[in-house]
């Protein structure tokens, strides 16, 4: 049934049964460790962590410029306040007495929305590398963004879910200046893309998103591997606010009281009889519930 | 104070609740799409009564219930050999915490292969093709692709085996079941034209295949397909998980690393 080459089936499975291949490392117990070629006790053992954690993702050295830049744009948006959602999942578990690890795993894998953290990164490294492309090539900025446009209804990395303009940008431009890295051609491109759009009908401002994909393209991360290095960003702010709600009374964050619930469904309507499975001797000891008016 | 103007307010279609009389937080009566949960349902509806509510704003009839139920049996151990309950027992087998058995269940089953954005997928191409072959044909030899989506390329047409040589036994089985409640009208024309159905992908379909099938014939959109899926195959990899933590580590596969290229570089 399928088609027959030597990437699929049960044989091409079997040659896998047991047997690891891997470019990227091993650890030898009681010996040493190999990371992505080099002995980690021993040829890395002066990495800072973002050093090793960004030559874990790409394999390359970057300058010491370039990685306290990356490092800025982690520090730039760690912000310990409990109402930004992804926080809010690791406070809500410090408040509701789970473990710190499972609340900020959880806060992290929420971080990949459709309206900030990484599928922003992602959309907006890959818009701003594939514009540059295009523009390099001849075709016009407008055509480019008009193109975003119609396939996404939004250009990531630029507007905001609660404000328009961000307050990270100007400190992470300021600091990419300081470091001689704020004369990139996907920066360049990043500001021409706001003012186009700012000037137009859609009045959005570049968000840190964008920035940071504008940054990051320059150093030369590709969209993966920006993807990757951007995932701690908002680590730093978590438990901060994990730890407080465990230290304050349990269950006394964000409580709702049953008239907090805004329903807008329909009204009270009886199981009993209007459900063809319902055994209909059923005894029910429930005191009647209360219909509700809608408007 | 009106609940537009309540800004803590949470709305919702679906779930209403009155408070105890001396405590506004503690509940009295529960409704799901105007049914009261606790004082009629319990003891009278099913488990996928509820389940299907909780998606859909009327309950499900007998066709749906019994297919949302079989459904539920056909997904609920995916078994060890699977990556997500294969994830899980990892969790499991160093005595990581339940929740983390979950979630790692959950990461890994929601992926592409045999998981619930697989399941998203297939649906969305059953609400594009329906039952019309050509259409199907055209859809899968240009799936298309969205840039910067965290999602990955896929590498397969969905609800299909990349691996597969022919149906499994219990995909067939799973599909005829299925069909027979004919719930609605992809599962029973399915049942009938399966060669046809697979000829265009040139790939056996799979258990996940089947299941975004009989989600779209309950009426499930792909967004509501993907999280049903997702909870329906919970169950087995958290009894997986528990099943290996007494029997430890070194019990559980291990395997081989077997390191390409030069070992070690050396410092550079």
């Amino acid at each position: 049934m399928n088609d027959t080459h030597e990437q699929s089936g049960p044989d091409f499975l079997q040659q896998h049964v047991g047997v690891l291949k891997s470019r990227m490392g091993a650890f030898y117990p009681g010996s040493h460790v190999v990371f992505r070629g080099h002995d980690l006790h021993v040829d890395l053992k002066d990495m800072s962590w973002p050093e090793l954690y960004l030559f874990g993702i790409t394999g390359r050295r970057f300058s010491p410029e370039q990685l306290t830049l990356i490092n800025a744009i982690w520090v730039y948006t760690s912000y310990p306040d409990v109402r930004l959602w992804n926080n809010r999942v690791a406070a809500l578990a410090g408040s509701s007495r789970s473990t710190g690890n499972l609340g900020v795993a959880a806060a992290l894998a929420v971080s990949e929305a459709t309206i900030y953290g990484r599928g922003i990164d992602l959309r907006a490294i890959t818009f701003l590398i594939n514009t540059l492309e295009k523009t390099t090539a001849g075709e016009s900025l407008e055509t480019a963004v008009r193109d975003e446009l119609d396939e996404h209804r939004s250009i990531a990395g630029y507007g905001r879910p609660l404000i328009n303009g961000d307050e990270r940008n100007q400190h992470i431009l300021a600091l990419a200046k300081s470091l001689g890295l704020d004369h990139g051609p996907h920066l360049t491109l990043a500001f021409a893309v706001e003012t186009f759009l700012f000037a137009g009908r859609w009045r959005m401002k570049m968000n840190y998103g964008g920035i940071a994909a504008a940054l990051c393209a320059d150093i030369g991360l590709s969209p993966q591997e920006h993807y990757q290095a951007m995932f701690p960003a908002f680590l730093a702010g978590m438990q901060p606010c994990f730890i407080e709600a465990a230290e304050k009374t349990e269950g006394t964050l964000y409580p709702l009281s049953c008239a907090d619930i805004c329903y807008e469904g329909v009204t009270y309507r009886s199981w009993h009889g209007a459900h063809p499975k319902a055994p209909s001797d059923m005894p029910t000891d429930s005191t009647p519930a209360t219909p509700i008016d809608l408007p | 104070m009106s609940d537009n103007e309540n800004t803590n307010a949470v709305r919702s279609k679906m779930w209403r609740e009155e408070p105890e009389p001396d405590n506004p937080f503690a509940t009295r009566a529960a409704y799901i799409r105007g049914y009261d949960v606790y004082g009629e349902m319990l003891g009278n509806a099913r488990w996928v009564d509820m389940l299907y509510m909780l998606f859909h704003s009327e309950a499900p009839t007998p066709a749906q219930a019994d297919t949302l139920e079989a459904l539920a049996i056909a997904l609920a151990n995916p078994g060890p050999r699977d990556a997500s309950v294969h994830a899980a027992m990892c969790g499991g087998v160093c005595g990581s915490t339940a929740a983390s058995s979950l979630m790692a269940a959950l990461a890994v089953g929601a992926g592409q292969l045999a998981g619930g954005r697989e399941v998203f997928l297939a649906m969305e191409n059953w609400q594009a093709c329906g039952t019309d072959l050509e259409a199907w044909q055209q859809r899968l030899m240009d799936p298309g692709t969205t840039p910067g989506s965290v999602w990955p390329a896929p590498e397969h047409p969905p609800g299909f085996d990349p691996h597969g040589v022919r149906t499994t036994t219990v995909v067939k089985q799973t599909l005829a079941c299925l069909a027979r409640y004919a719930a609605g009208t992809y599962l029973p024309w399915l049942n009938e034209n399966l060669d046809a159905f697979e000829a265009t992908a040139k790939a056996p379909l799979t258990l996940s295949g089947v299941a975004a099938i009989a989600l779209a014939d309950l009426g499930f959109s792909p967004e509501q397909g993907e999280m049903m899926h997702l909870l329906l195959r919970l169950p087995g990899a958290a009894a997986h998980a528990l099943e290996q933590h007494p029997l430890g580590y070194k019990k559980f596969p291990f395997g081989i690393v077997e390191l390409e290229g030069p070992e070690l570089k050396g410092q550079s």
